[in-house]
């Protein structure tokens, strides 16, 4: 694809992703869903991915990649961590029959 | 009896004077070994008994010729032994027995009269269970009150004269399954005591004033002229000195021993005890024992009298002596207890003996005491003997006629009964009594006793008749009939009725012996000791008093025997004087009123006292205790586990609160992690804005 | 700010708001998806194309399915009685927007400290190639032991346990 003159500042994209990342927030603390909790912090996790190019984009020394691997890595990280926490979630839900976070407080103090 | 340190004879005693301790110890460790001998050892029981006294009476025997010897070789026989007891720095009580006339005279009478008794008692006790116990006592009491005549210290004549108490009360209580006896050997106990009392006062301030107890020890001892001369020159109270007011205090420890006329009213009730007893203690010997002590410390009592002159103490015991007699006589007259009868005659006799001391010296008033024992033994004995006879009947109402059923004892009961009233010439009471009679006659400070005792030897000689036509003439009003007594019995009897007649011959003015040898004089005989003006005028008064009692009394008595209820003839012809004779003359009464109402009132003040106000006391301790043992627990149940739970509650619920942080809520944490971002971030971006 | 900079923006938004608000869960999967895309698009209008197509592979691609498969073994197609939403969204709702204004905030501020546009960066998957076995080769070998250990440990935790015998 053609590189389309930049011509959206940095801020443009820092907000877009500040608003993906309190939306991602509002899902996680709003629903009661284990699962949506999940899909919140996915969101949240790409807002955090989206930062790192837009801030890799706009900054120095683009050559050297960095905001790239970064974000490569989160993926990657993101991916696992997907996995495992719905592995979770399944595992618990075996247990006690519910997705709810509500009802899973076996940890309380 | 502890032997300290130095046993040292003092002065050259003789070997009878080194053994004389014997003579009361072998009766004392008699008895000592019958009381650890069961019930049933009743031979070797009064084995034992008789034996042991009989060794004392030899002892005795052998002590008395003794001193008849050195007496006839006109030397001052008095021997003692001294011994230290016990030693306190520097000063020393000292103990020790004497030898001479006086002593030796009391030896022998108390062992033969004693030994005679016990001989008596193996037929009078033979029915009774506890005839071993009764030996026992008897035998701590032979060899007390052998102690007590013998004794040369104050202190061992009071030790010996609390054993002679302790032996007579358990003798007088001997049956103490009747509570009459038990009582009356209670009121014998606290009666002597109270007259003990005053003679322990008196032993000490002799004690604290010479320094000594012993009476005689080589010119220091108390009763010899130097502490004597001291004694009478210290002033007590009342213009009396110390020697008078000291002698006062030892007469009071005598009168309650002997029964003069306050503390008399125990011996009628000691009559409760079997009649051996009553013969022994209460007619011979321990009644005589304080007219013995008022002998002994005569020295005290007579220092500073002029001849023919007298002391206040001397004067004291005189005129107690006489009204005793009077006293006692005219209750006497009234009694219907055969032992009762005898009792009264024996404090009568006592107040003559008292009152002869104090009239007429040592030898007057020990001759009446000496001639009262027999006789009175004599009466006593042969009272049992007729108590025995007629089963156990004490009421001379119940009895009569027993002349025919039981002659010895009437024949030995009349000897003894004449010599009591004294009946002329032939009778060892006239002849004592006389000289009591011939005392008071030349006595100078009054002729009250005179007439008193008079009076009392009218009254004796009535009431005597008056028991023996009661008991042995008229006609026997009892249940069974009588019967004499076993020879074991009647012997005694007849050997002191021969001395009832024959202790007269060595005390008549023709030959008077007895005086003689008490006083260190020579014995003369010689019958122009008759021609003494007024004696025999005296002589012929008292024959005709005693004639004139007799008389009255067979009038009035004679060989009538009155139904038992039917009242006496006396009774009848003056029931206002019967009445109070009857009635002892309300002594006890008095008594129970005075005396014995204050310690009754007394007792329930130390009972009110220990219940409300040491009790009270205690009760209020132990009610602040518990006072302070519940405030310290309202402290425990509110203060400490209060906060202490208060605390715990507060931590716990702290720990609710916290807990709920950790509410396992995950969406909570988020939440909680969120906020916190934003708070950081808003400070971060603050502290940086440009 | 190009208009395809907005359209992509709608659609990431758009898509992320869908997910959260909407009631089925396989919808708000399928709108999970839909942002996912969109910020693909974003990387490759960021000049991104690597990272944009390793979203796709991986989010869209993996995660999403994954979503999806967790949905479908949890049942999530049921829907709890009481809504939802939890009793206390209005204060989750309050959280997110303050995180929102402050990042808003710390965006606007900084407006004239980053610049605005530079140069296009001349990157091929070669030089990326590069950097990820020169520079980068440790986290690169430690992200594949996290993957391995994420492999196996997601299939122990999911897994059926074993009858214990009694």
């Amino acid at each position: 694809m053609t590189s389309v003159g930049v011509s959206t500042p940095l801020a443009g994209y820092l907000l877009v992703a500040a608003m993906l990342f309190a939306i991602g927030l509002a899902g996680a603390l709003v629903r009661r869903n284990a699962i949506m909790v999940l899909i919140g912090i996915e969101l949240m996790l790409n807002a955090a991915n989206l930062n790192l190019i837009a801030f890799w984009r706009f900054g120095p020394h683009p050559e050297l990649l960095t905001g790239m691997m970064f974000a490569i890595f989160a993926i990657a990280v993101a991916a696992a961590e997907a996995a495992v926490g719905l592995g979770l979630v399944i595992a618990i839900h075996r247990h006690t029959n519910t997705t709810e976070l509500d009802k899973i407080n076996r940890m309380k103090g | 009896m502890q032997e300290s340190a130095a046993f040292t004879p003092q002065f050259a005693a003789s070997t009878i004077t080194g053994i004389l301790w014997l003579i009361p110890a072998v009766p004392i460790v008699a008895a000592g070994v019958i009381a650890l001998l069961k019930q049933p050892r009743r031979k070797l029981a009064a084995a034992l008994a008789i034996g042991s006294l009989f060794v004392s009476l030899l002892l005795s025997l052998i002590a008395f010729c003794h001193v008849v010897a050195g007496w006839a070789h006109g030397a001052v026989v008095r021997e003692f032994v001294n011994f230290t007891w016990l030693r306190a720095g520097n000063s020393t009580v000292d103990l020790g027995w004497v030898l001479d006339p006086l002593a030796a005279i009391m030896l022998v009478m108390v062992s033969f009269v004693g030994l005679l008794i016990f001989i008596y008692s193996v037929g009078y006790m033979a029915h009774d269970e506890n005839f071993t116990r009764f030996f026992c006592f008897l035998s701590l009491f032979a060899g007390a009150m052998l102690g007590v005549v013998i004794s040369n210290s104050l202190l061992l004549l009071f030790m010996c004269w609390e054993i002679v108490g302790l032996t007579s009360y358990l003798l007088i209580g001997f049956w103490y399954q009747k509570p009459s006896a038990a009582a009356a050997a209670k009121k014998a106990f606290i009666t002597t005591r109270v007259g003990d009392v005053f003679f322990l006062l008196g032993i000490v301030w002799w004690f604290s004033r010479t320094g000594t107890l012993l009476f005689y020890s080589h010119g220091w001892g108390s009763l010899e002229p130097l502490n004597l001369a001291i004694l009478s020159t210290q002033h007590a109270a009342l213009g009396l000195s110390a020697a008078t007011a000291i002698g006062l205090l030892i007469f009071a420890g005598a009168a309650g021993k002997s029964g003069q006329l306050p503390l008399h009213v125990w011996l009628p009730d000691a009559m409760e005890g079997p009649t051996p007893v009553s013969a022994l203690i209460h007619a011979a010997t321990m009644v005589a024992a304080g007219v013995y002590l008022v002998a002994r410390v005569y020295p005290l009592m007579s220092f500073g009298a002029a001849a023919h002159g007298t002391t206040v103490a001397l004067t004291v015991i005189t005129w107690v002596g006489a009204s005793t007699a009077v006293f006692a006589a005219l209750i006497a007259v009234a009694q219907n207890d055969i032992k009762r009868i005898l009792a009264y005659s024996t404090i009568s006799q006592l107040g003559y003996m008292m009152a002869g001391l104090g009239l007429g010296g040592v030898a007057v008033g020990m001759f009446h005491l000496i001639t009262h024992a027999f006789f009175k033994a004599l009466l006593f004995l042969g009272a049992g003997s007729v108590i025995h006879g007629c089963h156990d009947e004490q009421d001379i109402r119940r009895m009569g006629g027993l002349r025919a059923d039981m002659p010895l004892t009437f024949l030995t009961y009349a000897i003894g009964m004449l010599a009591l009233c004294g009946f002329p010439l032939f009778f060892s009471g006239f002849w004592s009594k006389d000289g009591i009679l011939e005392a008071a006659r030349h006595w100078d400070i009054s002729k009250g006793p005179f007439i008193l005792l008079i009076v009392g030897a009218l009254l004796t000689a009535f009431y005597m008749t008056r028991q023996v036509c009661y008991v042995f003439f008229g006609y026997w009003r009892g249940h069974d009939p009588a019967h004499e007594s076993p020879k074991v019995m009647t012997l005694p009897l007849s050997i002191l009725a021969f001395f009832a007649i024959a202790l007269g011959v060595i005390g008549t003015p023709a030959w008077p012996w007895f005086h003689a040898f008490l006083e260190n004089r020579p014995a003369a005989s010689d019958l122009h000791g008759f021609a003494e003006p007024g004696l025999v005028q005296l002589m012929l008064l008292s024959s005709l008093v005693v004639f004139l009692g007799l008389y009255l009394g067979w009038r009035l008595y004679g060989n009538k025997s009155p139904k038992p209820e039917a009242p006496d003839a006396l009774e009848k012809s003056a029931p206002w004087l019967w009445a109070p004779l009857r009635d002892r003359l309300y002594v006890d009464e008095l008594y129970g009123f005075t005396v014995i109402a204050f310690y009754a009132w007394w007792a329930r003040v130390a009972d009110w006292l220990d219940r409300r106000v040491w009790g009270g006391i205690v009760a209020l301790v132990a009610w602040l205790f518990s006072l302070w043992a519940h405030f310290n627990r309202f402290l425990d149940v509110n203060w400490v586990d209060g906060s202490f739970d208060k605390t715990c509650e507060e931590l716990s619920s702290g720990g609710g609160l916290l807990s709920r942080v950790e509410g396992g809520r995950v969406q909570n944490y988020l939440r909680i992690l969120a906020a916190a971002v934003v708070a950081l971030a808003a400070i971060l971006l603050w502290s940086t804005r440009p | 700010m190009s208009p395809i900079f907005y359209l992509l923006a709608a659609l990431t938004i758009g898509g992320g708001l869908a997910a959260v608000l909407l009631k089925y869960l396989v919808h708000a999967a399928l709108a999970t998806t839909v942002a996912f895309a969109g910020l693909a698009l974003l990387y490759l209008e960021l000049d991104a194309q690597f990272a944009g197509f390793a979203q796709i592979l991986v989010y869209i691609g993996a995660v999403a399915i994954l979503i999806v498969f967790a949905i479908l073994l949890t049942r999530g197609s049921d829907l709890p009685k009481d809504g939802v939403f939890s009793r206390t969204w209005a204060l989750g709702l309050v959280i997110a927007a303050a995180v929102f204004a402050v990042l808003g905030w710390a965006v606007l501020q900084s407006v004239r400290a980053v610049p605005q546009q530079t140069a296009v960066p001349a990157v091929t998957v070669r030089d990326i190639g590069n950097a990820l076995v020169g520079r980068y080769v440790l986290p690169l070998e430690i992200v594949a032991l996290l993957l391995t250990a994420a492999t196996i440990g997601a299939v122990i935790v999911a897994m059926h346990e074993k009858e214990r015998p009694r």
